[in-house]
């Protein structure tokens, strides 16, 4: 069975500048992996890079085995991406229902589903994007990506700016996701005891290259390890 | 385990929520301007063809509405469609090839909504200026091939004259006394209101205005965005073509002016003046703009232009949601008073 998603030596960028340098990944079906690393190593341009989003100087972008090299980025949701941006960018004048529907297509995930996962999406359903706590606009926003039916998520530092107790109920969600959902998910995060606590896999970026890739249980229980190679600790 | 976040009051609380929930529902008031409209047929009997003017206006600005307010094309040279859609009545009326007038509404729409799918196709490739500078020029090269087919537009001259059938067969069109011209107009709007209506508060309207406020986000949620934009392009020009095939058909002629900037320009000041995005932003801009300039160019012949200036300068200065902008405004300061809420943006009436 190929890989959900694969990256096999890509160097990519914005224009001419080079940003990653031959990142390898490949994340088999239902398998997730938590990405973490300093500031402006790349983790956001990884995310970027697989939904199309940068100029790929050298590499395939591989998803189920097929490349999406010159796939634009709308054809790359609809064949099984699903991306939370880092910003959230929730569309502020729509609804909740409207915000949910306009990307939605049929599949395991259905608005029912998600109200299991996250019932204040529920009682919002009529409130406008801009009405929403930030936790609340995560969430749509996590909710919106799922209800594309995506075989592949891919989530930007979802709990950034977030107060400490959503970010645990947050976090106890992407953890059901992974549990429950069979979807294969790539975590981008800052918050290194987040990113341990939602996968088994971690990558580690640093200066645009993969520096390590192996259990998160390695790195969490060597705290001195960590902060060399990431510059901060639990 | 499912997330509690801390949240704003909720639906049942909150005023703004429930005035949203409510927008996609027929509110009390949507029915007024249709009861005017119906009331000035009775009560301004001589003025029926100023108020077939305006409602062709309301129309045209509606289309434009459709592409600038919803879907966020810039666009200053919707004329084309107009025009396209006014020759095209014109000129099968005068070379005796087709007369009939709901269907000649219907080969308006065809070919003025070809036009906006084969320069959609090209123009929608570029954004802001370069968008904007392209859409004039689509309007100038149709009007210069407007003016060089003499033989079939009747060149600078226009075609004037034209022979159109009564509607259903029984109510003929008289230049002089716009009786039939006012309600066939007005029943036409009707029709393409509760069109246009339907179509943004459907799914696809949801996704054009996902484009316009986040274009990147869209294409990540799998929104073929050019393809949506094309066809909402291709939708509003057909639309306009509607509107200038019954300009033509009420004022039996067609001329240049129905491809040029002025008419371009005039109608983006409409549709700025009532509020763009709102639906009903290009009813209360056509109106208040056509009976201002019918009473200041009685009042001031001379400078007439300047009374419109001064009061689009203010609104553009103080008002961006233009007058139905003031009015939500007002509304929401109220919502906030008594509940806290935000009804602003896009959407609301």
């Amino acid at each position: 069975m190929p890989n959900a998603i694969e990256l096999k030596g890509v160097s990519a960028g914005y224009g001419e500048t080079v940003v990653l340098e031959d990142i390898n990944l490949a994340l088999a079906p239902g398998e997730c992996v938590s990405v973490i690393g300093r500031n402006g190593v790349g983790k956001t341009t990884l995310l970027a890079t697989i939904m199309g989003h940068t100029t790929l100087h050298k590499g395939d972008v591989l998803l189920s085995g097929k490349s999406l090299n010159r796939v634009p980025v709308y054809r790359r949701a609809a064949a099984g991406l699903g991306f939370v941006p880092q910003e959230r960018e929730i569309f502020p004048s729509l609804s909740v229902r409207e915000n949910l529907e306009v990307g939605a297509r049929p599949g395991q995930w259905t608005q029912e589903r998600m109200f299991e996962l996250c019932p204040n999406l529920k009682e919002r359903l009529d409130n406008r994007g801009n009405q929403l706590s930030g936790g609340e606009q995560q969430m749509l926003s996590i909710a919106r990506a799922l209800l594309t039916n995506p075989s592949v998520l891919l989530m930007d530092e979802p709990t950034e700016g977030l107060a400490p107790v959503i970010v645990e109920a947050l976090t106890a969600v992407l953890v059901k996701l992974r549990r429950e959902s069979g979807l294969s998910i790539v975590l981008v995060e800052q918050n290194s005891r987040v990113a341990f606590e939602f996968s088994d896999r971690c990558v580690v970026l640093d200066k645009g290259r993969a520096v390590y890739d192996g259990a998160s249980a390695t790195l969490r229980d060597d705290p001195e390890r960590l902060a060399k190679i990431i510059g901060v600790s639990e | 385990m499912s997330m509690q976040a801390p949240t704003a009051p909720n639906i049942g609380t909150n005023p703004a929520a429930l005035a949203l929930a409510k927008r996609h529902r027929l509110r009390w008031w949507e029915p007024l301007p249709w009861l005017l409209a119906i009331g000035f047929y009775f009560a301004f009997p001589r003025y029926l063809g100023f108020g077939t003017e305006m409602l062709i206006t309301i129309l045209f600005a509606i289309s434009l509405d459709l592409a600038l307010g919803y879907a966020g094309i810039i666009t200053l040279g919707h004329a084309a469609f107009f025009g396209a859609g006014a020759y095209t009545v014109g000129m099968l009326a005068k070379h005796g090839i087709w007369t009939e007038p709901i269907t000649g509404l219907l080969l308006a729409a065809g070919v003025a909504g070809l036009i906006g799918l084969a320069s959609g196709l090209v123009l929608l490739r570029t954004t802001g200026l370069t968008l904007l500078m392209l859409t004039i020029c689509t309007m100038g090269l149709l009007e210069e091939l407007a003016n060089m087919g003499a033989d079939y537009t009747g060149g600078f001259d226009g075609l004037d004259s034209l022979p159109i059938q009564p509607v259903f067969g029984l109510f003929e069109f008289d230049v002089l006394y716009s009786t039939t011209q006012y309600l066939y107009v007005l029943g036409v709007l009707l029709v393409c209101f509760v069109f246009v209506r339907t179509l943004v508060y459907s799914p696809f309207g949801h996704s054009l205005t996902g484009i316009r406020e986040n274009t990147l986000r869209m294409h990540a949620v799998g929104a073929p965005v050019r393809r949506r934009l094309v066809v909402c392009y291709t939708i509003s020009a057909a639309l306009a073509g509607i509107a200038g095939a019954l300009w033509a058909q009420a004022n039996a002629y067609v001329n240049l002016s129905v491809l040029g900037i002025d008419r371009a320009a005039t109608v983006l000041i409409v549709l700025v003046l009532g509020g763009y995005g709102r639906l009903y932003g290009a009813f209360v801009g056509a109106v208040v703009y056509m009976v201002l300039a019918h009473f200041l160019s009685r009042l001031y012949p001379s400078a007439w232009q300047l009374g419109l200036g001064l009061m689009l300068v203010a609104i553009a200065l103080f008002a961006r949601g233009g007058i139905l902008g003031i009015g939500a405004t007002l509304l929401r300061g109220r919502t906030e008073e008594s509940g806290k809420g935000d009804v602003k943006g896009h959407g609301a009436p």
